[in-house]
């Protein structure tokens, strides 16, 4: 049986309302970022396709995902279906009703749980666009995002969220609270990077990013200003997102919210001041598509831990995010000839990952680290092979990756007829010689 | 080899499931949890290993 949870007073309603009303700020934030870390010629194909893929996940969520996540106690069939292993209940899949029939006569919390949940579907989806950026076709983002968005994330968001087994971990096995993702740290960005590390693995590197002798091409994102903007619109999402998130699933009294928002800008900030340094002492000079990086693990980071832990955890989970981040991106591109344009899978896969830990080891209910690990193990033992598969059967039936003269001209006119900036003069890609 | 990689990985999240039900001790408990992120691991390092010869051979 789904636990109901306590009743929302009407502050708390409209507040979290109004905080998740401030959350698609972070969509657009990540939605910049995507498009200044990729190439000019692809500019407009790769904010479209963003755009795209948020109506995408709405359409598709509404029409599939929302009754598999099954997210509206109190309505029939809520409770989901229950397997009995060893003595246990594990409530595998949701039974929401069907095109969302009944939502306005739901409990308030119930509708601001789906709306969570609709925002929430829309980033994941486009944290793997970011990887496949000058390579991944339009058409092809977004039934991945359809797939991502009808059978993976409801999953995932039910077991979280909806009163699924990984949720019950805490009732059934005595492991803290069960598993804690407030922000969407799991379901959401560690999904997300997940996801894009399958895409990458069959998209392929973009052309001339691998030469076949000497080491990796740099192809830097094309507008530094995109990409720091979108860090600084992403921050006021994120807060949004982040404290939603503590009154929706943790119930998290109001007193507890300035906390939260201070952790979390507390991790971004620590992670952007080590990356800072990290890359000043490396390179010289600061990067600034690596501190954007960094910023951006912070705050992925915070989202599964900022409601849980003190401001002093909050502080040092950034400072490893942000050592970590140059060193992981390097590593994927340098050692594994991985080619993830917007570093999603070191920002989201692995900022969710430090996150998720930190809030396992901080949190002051015993087992709560086991129950992260549990998580963790099914985030990354079955999520990654599933949507793997999932891709790769997409991937027979509708290519993801463009034709080779579409990658030369850039996907802008290969797809669109057109650029993002028709003013400027197009320059020779030494890359294809 | 990607694919024994992918392969292996759901193997270890039954390891940790498994754990659940099978070690009430809870430090027990915690150690094949452990075990079983190894396994995710290790699979994860073969799948990679596998998109590394991969992308050798297609420069060949």
């Amino acid at each position: 049986m789904t636990p109901i949870a306590p009743a929302m007073t009407d502050t708390a309603f409209a507040l979290a309302l109004a905080l998740l009303l401030m959350a698609p700020l972070a969509i657009a934030g990540v939605a910049l970022i995507n498009t200044g870390l990729g190439r000019s010629r692809s500019a407009a194909q790769a904010l479209l396709g963003n755009l795209a893929i948020v109506a995408v996940t709405a359409i598709v969520f509404a029409l599939i995902g929302a009754t598999v996540a099954g997210n509206l106690p109190g309505t029939p069939g809520s409770e989901g279906h229950i397997l009995h292993v060893a003595g246990k209940p594990w409530n595998w899949l949701g039974a929401g009703p069907f095109l969302l029939s009944g939502l306005a006569a739901a409990p308030a919390q119930a509708q601001l749980a789906l709306l969570f949940e609709f925002l929430a579907v829309a980033m994941a989806a486009l944290i793997p666009w970011g990887s496949g950026a000058d390579r991944f076709r339009l058409t092809a983002g977004c039934a991945a995002a359809a797939v991502m968005a009808a059978i993976v994330f409801p999953l995932l968001a039910h077991w979280v969220w909806a009163g699924g087994w990984l949720s019950q971990l805490g009732v059934n096995f005595s492991l803290g609270a069960g598993f804690l993702d407030p922000g969407g740290a799991a379901t959401v960005h560690m999904f997300g990077g997940l996801s894009a590390l399958a895409v990458i693995w069959i998209a392929g590197p973009r052309k001339g990013k691998f030469p076949k002798e000497g080491l990796a091409t740099a192809l830097p994102g094309h507008n530094a200003v995109y990409i720091l903007f979108g860090c600084m619109i992403a921050l006021v999402g994120w807060l949004g997102w982040n404290l939603a998130g503590a009154l929706v699933w943790l119930h998290a009294p109001l007193s507890a919210l300035p906390v939260t928002a201070i952790n979390t800008v507390l991790a971004a900030s620590a992670a952007l001041a080590a990356t800072f340094v990290v890359t000043r002492v490396r390179f010289g000079k600061p990067d600034a598509s690596l501190c954007a990086n960094a910023w951006l693990a912070g705050l992925v980071a915070s989202s599964a831990c900022a409601a849980l832990v003190t401001p002093g955890v909050a502080l040092a989970v950034g400072f490893v995010a942000g050592i970590a981040t140059p060193l992981l991106v390097e590593l994927l591109e340098l050692a594994v000839s991985i080619d993830d344009p917007s570093g999603a899978i070191t920002v989201h896969a692995a900022g969710g990952l430090l996150g998720l830990l930190a809030a396992g080891i901080f949190a002051p209910q015993q087992g709560q680290l086991v129950a992260q690990l549990v998580g963790i193990a099914t985030l990354l033992g079955l999520v990654l092979p599933l949507v793997y598969l999932l891709f790769w059967i997409l991937n027979r039936v509708h290519p993801f990756r463009a034709d080779p003269d579409g990658e030369r001209i850039g996907m802008d006119l290969h797809e669109l007829g057109g650029g993002a900036y028709p003013e400027f003069v197009i320059h020779r890609d030494e890359s294809y010689r | 080899m990607k694919y024994a990689g992918l392969l292996v990985m759901p193997a270890g999240f039954f390891l940790s499931i498994a754990a659940l039900t099978l070690f009430p001790a809870p430090a027990s408990r915690a150690a094949f949890v452990l075990c079983g992120l190894a396994v995710e691991a290790l699979g994860l390092v073969v799948a990679v290993r596998g998109h590394m010869e991969a992308r050798g051979e297609s420069h060949q």
